[in-house]
């Protein structure tokens, strides 16, 4: 019985939703006589068109394609904001030249930067260039929060009992930070994926999901874009899911701690 | 063992002024005094944690001190507390250190599972194992019974390193080699 309640938590709003979207195209359709293939087409239309696609190869490829820009641009956007946020923490210089610079990045439009990168990069590259530009603020800002506001008392003991400098960031910042780190995580694989797939639409590269959205929408092939949407909405909850038990795994310590 | 003319402020206020104190080099030294009185900034200036002027100190070197909060990792298990202080070819000296301040058996726990009392044993542990030519010790028995805390200084002074130690527990008086009176702000001798 307590196995069945997370998956009926999961189930039952999915089957909700699901019931209100046929509601509307049933309404649409019957009430108001409007024909809904172009506009809101049936949960089962999209599920079967999802089912055809999962038949081709080109599917796959294409899906892996875009999960493999999105992971590329977040695990750079999380490796160069982590850094930046230590160098702005740890030296006076380093946060006069780059703080400024992550703010105008965070303060940019998501569009503004696809068109500009357009301009800059080979075409494949722009979605995960794009996602790590939108990942890169909100790793740098949770991280340098998490390093500014570790216990100075903790960091006084470290020096009291004469840790080095490498045993006080591994035994007191990095245990500190980490859930600012994750929250960061969290927060970023979304913009990641908003940000490159948004990127792929407007560069069309040559296999991904963003193109195959782009089609379907010059050609009106309104249940292929929900089917392509829903693959990103699945890979998106997996890599979730996939980071979230790393993260979990890296806060084992703090889990024990609380 | 001694200073001379020790001046240092706490948040804008002057805690030391050209105070003066010497103590026996040897044994158990209690700084008795009421809250606030400055023993805490003159054990954090000691322990060279606090900017201070003075025209001379005489101490061996490399004191360690325990603080007056626990100031524990709360990632760190106790054993880990211990051997976080210790060179590598000395980590099998975590049970022995946890043993002095009778904590036994208790190195896997981390500290929230920890009472407070058994919290600030083991902060003691730690500044103990970190090991100093002069222990600084900051009130080391908040709640700690005093039985146990008698057996515990007993232990400490078997190490033979000289303590000086701030406390209120009347009993610490009694344990103690020599006791200083002191009272303040600013910090200042008293006859006892």
């Amino acid at each position: 019985m307590r196995n069945r309640r997370p998956l009926a938590r999961g189930l039952l709003p999915l089957a909700f939703w699901l019931l209100v979207w046929h509601g509307a195209v049933w309404y649409l359709e019957n009430i108001q006589g409007i024909r809904t293939e172009f506009i809101l087409p049936a949960p089962l239309t999209v599920l079967t068109t999802l089912v055809s696609l999962a038949g081709e190869g080109e599917f796959w490829l294409t899906a892996l394609a875009t999960l493999g820009r999105i992971f590329a641009g977040l695990l750079g956007g999380v490796a160069v904001g982590t850094v930046l946020a230590v160098l702005t923490q740890s030296f006076a210089w380093a946060d006069w030249i780059f703080s400024p610079a992550v703010r105008v990045i965070r303060a940019t439009p998501v569009a503004s930067f696809i068109l500009l990168i357009i301009l800059w990069a080979p075409t494949g590259r722009v979605p995960a260039i794009v996602a790590a530009l939108m990942v890169l603020p909100v790793v740098w800002g949770n991280v340098s929060r998490g390093i500014a506001q570790t216990d100075p008392l903790l960091l006084e003991a470290g020096k009291a009992y004469r840790f080095s400098r490498w045993k006080t960031v591994r035994l007191i910042y990095i245990p500190s930070v980490l859930p600012y780190f994750a929250s960061a995580c969290h927060t970023a694989l979304g913009l990641a994926w908003k940000a490159g797939v948004a990127a792929e639409v407007l560069c069309v590269p040559k296999r991904a999901i963003g193109t195959q959205v782009y089609f379907s929408k010059i050609y009106l092939e309104t249940q292929d874009l929900f089917a392509w949407t829903l693959v990103v909405i699945v890979l998106s909850f997996l890599l979730e899911r996939g980071l979230g038990a790393l993260l979990g795994r890296l806060e084992g310590g703090n889990t024990h701690a609380g | 063992m001694r200073v001379e003319g020790m001046t240092a402020a706490y948040g804008g206020v002057k805690v030391l002024d050209n105070f003066s104190l010497s103590w026996p080099d040897k044994g158990i030294t209690l700084l008795s005094g009421p809250s606030g009185c400055g023993k805490t900034t003159f054990l954090r200036c000691l322990a060279g944690l606090q900017s201070y002027t003075a025209r001379a100190v005489e101490l061996p070197e490399r004191p360690v001190i325990l603080f007056q909060e626990d100031r524990l990792l709360p990632w760190r298990t106790a054993a880990q507390h211990i051997t976080d202080v210790l060179p590598r070819e000395r980590w099998g000296e975590a049970e022995s250190w946890l043993e002095l301040v009778e904590l036994s058996g208790e190195g896997a726990h981390y500290p929230k599972a920890l009472s407070g009392g058994m919290k600030r044993r083991l902060a003691l542990a730690r500044a103990l194992a970190c090991g100093g030519g002069l222990l600084l010790l900051d009130e080391p028995f908040t709640g700690v019974d005093g039985d146990r805390a008698a057996r515990i200084l007993g232990r400490i002074r078997d190490l033979e390193t000289p303590v000086l130690l701030s406390g209120h527990e009347s009993a610490l008086v009694a344990l103690a080699d020599a006791v200083l009176p002191l009272d303040g702000p600013p910090l200042r001798r008293v006859e006892g």
